[in-house]
């Protein structure tokens, strides 16, 4: 889908990646080849560390073990100034939008800018524009984040994520709570922006549909482990059993629908010999 | 009997912890310190909101606490026949302890809470974390404007709550009870020294100021990122902002006017 030439080139390489909270295993040993160019989706159940690995790939969190390379950089080794250079060239859309509260829609976008470039404002005015332009919110600069719907908050996040012209977007759950529009908005937007800017996106998402239109590949996570991989296509024809209820949403499979304990016909038995006894 | 004092051990040591964290996070403030200046916009701004926005509240406790002391300081030198002395007695009071100190709890109740509650706010709204991956320091761009603004404000707070509660005291000293103005004025400038009672409490309000603020903007970082954690944590502020300027001001003036 990508016309990059260098597109079979791995930007992100994570090899034998652990991590745990407190007692917590998060994740252990996880590899993963994101490539430049492309759409990788990280997908996986609620509270599987999909956050928690964009986190490690921006430096934000540091592993127990394992090696996460950014343009052949080491993250994890980084100095905090040149993993402060690393990030002027990733952009990250937070699930909430993150955007600042107290200025407007322009100077959000303008922020970046104005904080790593010594432009003059006029050319700083176009840049914004063009940016705000390219997600269909120019004319909503000078309303504040809090007249803003949640779709459009995501959008203006966006602009200001590819505001100094990344080389790779991190998007986290960009499809949450969002309506059926603003999704397929949102969704067009991700690839298109891919294409025309020639970046390459991380998609952090449990939306099995949407995610699978746009991605050009697809991880699938699941207890600290990387349990598929491939094509949308490729992972629909899956032989795993877990992997297809992910991707086909089954209610039951590998992942019981019942929480697990005692048998049913044992603990309505086991009722009914109570009330002998009694 | 082992499991309460295990719990005093956690409780300890959760205790030392976050002293170290406070201590650690304080170093980073200081560090971002510096670039304030090249950004003074945000020093200005924050100067506003965390000392222009507090004027009236120290401003009109300042006109009542002077009030009082008037009244209660006459009603006492009056059995003496010291009625004369009364501009001494409300101007050492504000200008020693009373400025300082109900100035510091009244900024800990008023741009305290506030800062910790718009710095939990922008951490549990991703807005510090976003800063982060922009590659913006948010202790350069949040923490250190609004720390130096409030390090700034406080003395200078401090200083108008003093000079308006001894305008308080001469008006119901001198306007409703009678006493001589010229007395009024004359003691209090015989008997209030420059260093040894206004530069002392300017150094207290310089204290005050430093740990009030330190403390909300720590608190604020340091929350747990929801709005129930950002609650506990204005609460934090306003209860150790007042036990920690209450406890140093007995030491400083155990240490300026004791002789120990």
């Amino acid at each position: 889908m990508s016309s990059n030439p260098d597109s079979n080139e791995v930007l992100v390489r994570i090899r034998d990646l652990h991590f745990s909270r407190g007692n917590r295993k998060i994740f252990n040993g996880v590899n993963l080849d994101i490539r430049r160019g492309k759409v990788t989706a990280i997908m996986g159940p609620s509270g599987t560390g999909k956050t928690t690995l964009l986190k490690l790939i921006g430096g934000q969190l540091k592993p127990d073990q394992g090696s996460i390379q950014v343009d052949g950089l080491e993250v994890p080794k980084l100095k905090v100034s040149q993993l402060y250079e690393l990030r002027k060239r990733i952009g990250m859309l937070f699930q909430s939008g993150a955007l600042l509260t107290d200025i407007n829609v322009f100077d959000n976008v303008a922020f970046p800018i104005r904080e790593h470039t010594k432009m003059p404002p006029a050319m700083i005015r176009d840049m914004v524009l063009m940016k705000l332009e390219s997600v269909g919110l120019r004319n909503a600069r000078d309303l504040m984040p809090s007249e803003l719907s949640g779709g459009m908050a995501r959008r203006v996040a966006l602009a200001r994520a590819i505001a100094l012209d990344p080389m790779m977007i991190l998007y986290d759950e960009p499809f949450t709570g969002q309506d059926p529009i603003s999704m397929g908005v949102i969704v067009q937007l991700i690839r298109l922006l891919n294409d025309a800017l020639g970046l390459t996106s991380i998609v952090v998402s449990h939306d099995v549909q949407e995610t699978a239109t746009i991605a050009d590949s697809i991880y699938v996570l699941s207890e600290g482990k990387v349990v598929g991989h491939g094509t949308p296509q490729e992972l629909a024809e899956t032989d795993s059993d877990w992997v297809k209820q992910f991707m086909q949403g089954l209610p039951d499979g590998p992942v019981p629908f019942h929480y697990p304990g005692v048998q049913y016909a044992d603990d309505l038995l086991a009722g009914s010999e109570q009330s002998r006894v009694d | 009997m082992v499991e309460t004092i295990r719990k005093l051990g956690r409780w300890g040591l959760g205790g030392f912890e976050r002293l170290g964290r406070a201590h650690i996070f304080l170093f980073h403030t200081l560090m971002g310190v510096p670039s304030v200046f090249i950004r003074f916009g945000l020093l200005v701004q924050q100067m506003m909101s965390v000392g222009v926005l507090s004027l009236l509240i120290i401003v009109v406790s300042g006109l009542f606490v002077g009030m009082v002391l008037g009244l209660q300081g006459y009603n006492t030198l009056v059995d003496f026949g010291a009625e004369q002395s009364l501009g001494v007695v409300v101007a050492l009071s504000l200008v020693r302890e009373l400025g300082p100190v109900v100035a510091g709890l009244l900024f800990a109740g008023r741009a305290g809470s506030a800062l910790t509650a718009e710095i939990g706010l922008m951490k549990s709204t991703e807005q510090l974390s976003g800063m982060e991956m922009m590659a913006v320091d948010p202790f350069k761009r949040v923490i250190a404007p609004r720390f130096l603004a409030g390090f700034i404000s406080l003395p200078l707070l401090a200083t108008i709550f003093s000079a308006i509660g001894v305008i308080g005291g001469y008006f119901v000293g001198v306007g409703l009870l009678g006493v001589d103005d010229g007395a009024f004025w004359s003691q209090m400038q015989a008997k209030v020294d420059f260093s040894e009672d206004i530069m002392n409490g300017v150094i207290k309000s310089i204290v005050f100021g430093f740990v009030v603020t330190w403390i909300a903007v720590f608190e604020g970082y340091d929350c747990v990122p929801t709005s129930e954690g950002v609650s506990r944590a204005t609460t934090r502020t306003v209860v150790h902002s007042a036990l920690a300027i209450l406890s140093l001001d007995f030491v400083l003036t155990a240490l300026m006017f004791g002789n120990i």
